[in-house]
């Protein structure tokens, strides 16, 4: 499975030539894996401990590694400075009613192009696929002038709905479905199985890390997403919380206020990082699938 | 005889009572058509209930945008003013001889060439080093790995604070050096670097994990011919490893082209396309030409810039796929 030079350094092939030249790959390697590991993990160590130093600390130089106490009066701070909890409870339900809706729609769209009959299905699969190649940015103008047609600049719906729309999802689904087993459902239409109860009781459960791997993409798209919640929302009541956090710092000015903000940042990052370290293998998985079929 | 007397009336009767479809053939076949095309029209039915939401707001909000733009892009308007004004070729004359945006041009080429340049090698040398049988490796991919998911304006919240020049972490480096600090993304001349960091830092971890797929599919037999016939480890990562991986980087460089093309969230967060114009590409300037100086004329150009830019780039990688790039 792996190729030889994954096992070359490792020397359990020439066990008896450990020689220098060995020692000194090895210890070479291990000093990368633990260059690139601080640059990645120093960051977030230093995000997390931020917004638990006082403004005396955070102001400080050489730089204290290590917060004399585990004050939460940044956050709390962050909280009255700005409505958190509003930007809080509107992104859950823009990424929770998001990621359902775009799930349950890639996997009925995805059913009906894999087993129903349609006139120029294929044809209308194409312009569908189409739209992956034109980038949100090149929307934005057009989507904000429809919105705001429909009425829905500043409301759930104007933030939610261009969004539940996937390409890569329904994609995604369309091509696993294509390799499950005829017969299976051949078998469910005997037996008089409908389309919606084949869907629900076959298709679904076979297809669930596929169907996971959609859901969990989405929820990093929608609790992630930017530029569009920042156009079409207006008021505090309305906006997410990454768009909560920029209007703080801009209303903070030119000093900023470190420890309040990094108490901020860390609503924002703390619950993608904590699905992410849970749902790893189907982040993964699902943002590679995309480069091991492309 | 009686059978037949008896069952002749039996028979015409049974045909009767069962109706069109036990009686004579075509009967038969044009009722069966029927119950076919009824089939057919509860599924075509179907099909609308199941795809049609999904369907619409991809055609809504996907695809119908760029017509509308494309249209928009021939204009001037301010959003508020009750009708866009015809101005033909106006936008497009102004961008291709106006300073401004071939700056925000310079910008963005340079911007997404360091980004993808950096990020796709980066990428690969750090997927060499963890696909070695190394201890904690595997964490050193998840810890890698994580920025990609996270928001990108958190990441560029804690990197402003890493950049001040006075009590960020950035300052350790230049204090060994003795030397001060630039004041990163308040000055011209480093505010394009700064951000260009934060999106390597960010993307290296996706393009590791996708190289490390690849290394890990690559067949084993050419790499103990090559040990055989000599080579080492150094020429067999320069005429096996990174000619087999050639397919993976064409498509990461398409990748991370589109994504530096995207870049929004990390530049308004640390430098809302400031100082000046320094970080201004082309992203940011379709935003701000729209949405706060209402030019939706020429926002509208700039977005068919873009897009015509991605459509070449998508062209070229396919015909560069097909063509140089060595498949196994």
């Amino acid at each position: 499975m792996n190729a030889p030079i994954i096992q070359a350094p490792s020397g359990t092939r020439r066990s008896s030539q450990v020689s220098g030249r060995h020692i000194a790959t090895s210890v070479l390697h291990y000093g990368l894996l633990i260059v690139v590991a601080l640059v990645f993990l120093v960051p977030l160590y230093w995000l997390f401990t931020s917004a638990f130093k006082d403004n005396t600390e955070i102001y400080q130089w050489p730089p204290v590694w290590l917060p004399s106490s585990l004050d939460p009066g940044n956050f709390v701070r962050a909280w009255q400075a700005a409505p958190f909890g509003q930007f809080l409870l509107n992104s859950a339900l823009m990424t929770t009613v998001g990621t359902v809706a775009k799930t349950v729609l890639a996997c009925t769209t995805a059913y009906a192009f894999v087993y129903l009959r349609f006139p120029a299905k294929n044809v209308l699969f194409v312009v569908l696929l189409s739209a992956i190649m034109i980038p949100g940015n090149v929307s934005i103008i057009v989507n904000y002038l429809t919105v705001s047609g429909l009425g829905w600049v500043n409301t759930y719906l104007g933030l939610i709905v261009p969004g539940i729309g996937s390409v890569f999802g329904t994609f995604l689904l369309r091509q696993h479905m294509l390799t499950l087993p005829r017969e299976l459902l051949e078998a469910a239409q005997v037996d008089g199985a409908s389309h919606l109860r084949r869907l629900v009781q076959i298709v679904l459960p076979i297809s669930r890390p596929i169907v996971v791997t959609v859901a969990i993409l989405a929820v990093i798209d929608e609790w992630n997403s930017f530029i569009w919640p920042l156009i079409v929302t207006n008021t505090d009541s309305m906006r997410t919380l990454p768009i909560g956090l920029y209007f703080l710092k801009a209303e903070e000015g030119g000093v900023a206020d470190w420890g309040l903000i990094m108490a901020g940042t860390v609503f924002v990052l703390l619950p993608m990082l904590v699905i992410f370290l849970l749902a790893q293998r189907f982040i993964v998985s699902g943002l590679v699938s995309g480069a091991v079929k492309g | 005889m009686t059978v037949r007397q008896v069952g002749e009336p039996d028979a015409a009767k049974a045909a009767t009572d069962a109706g069109p479809s036990a009686a004579s053939q075509p009967i038969d076949l044009r009722e069966r058509n029927a119950g076919k095309r009824r089939a057919r029209r509860r599924e075509y039915w179907l099909f609308a209930a199941f795809a049609v939401p999904n369907v619409l707001v991809i055609a809504v909000f996907g695809i119908w945008p760029l017509l509308v733009n494309a249209v928009l892009s021939f204009t001037r308007w301010d959003f508020i003013s009750p009708w866009p004004i015809f101005v033909g070729l106006e936008n497009y004359r102004w961008i291709l001889t106006s300073p401004a945006f071939l700056s925000v041009i310079k910008t963005t080429i340079i911007f997404t060439g360091a980004v993808v340049a950096a990020s796709v090698t980066i990428g690969l040398a750090v997927a060499l080093l963890l696909n070695q049988r190394l201890v904690g490796r595997n964490i050193v991919r998840t810890v890698t790995f994580a920025p990609h998911v996270l928001s990108g304006a958190a990441v560029a919240m804690i990197w402003l604070f890493i950049f001040d020049p006075n009590f960020g972490l950035a300052r350790i480096l230049f204090d060994l050096l003795g030397m001060t600090s630039p004041n990163w993304v308040a000055q011209s001349s480093t505010a394009l670097i700064a951000i260009t960091i934060v999106h390597i830092w960010k993307g290296i971890g996706f393009n590791a994990i996708v190289y490390l797929s690849a290394l890990q599919g690559l067949p084993t037999e050419l790499y103990e011919a090559a040990e055989i016939d000599g080579a080492g480890a150094w020429r067999r990562h320069r005429a096996l490893t990174i000619p087999l991986l050639s397919p993976t980087t064409f498509f990461l460089v398409t990748v991370e082209t589109i994504g530096a093309t995207k870049a929004f969230d990390i530049i308004a967060v640390m430098t809302g396309g400031g100082p000046g114009d320094a970080t201004t590409v082309l992203s940011w300037f379709i935003y701000e030409a729209a949405f706060e100086s209402f030019q939706v004329g020429r926002a509208a150009a700039g977005a068919m810039v873009l897009f015509i830019t991605l459509l070449g780039i998508f062209a070229i990688q396919r015909r560069f796929v097909e063509r140089k790039v060595h498949y196994q």
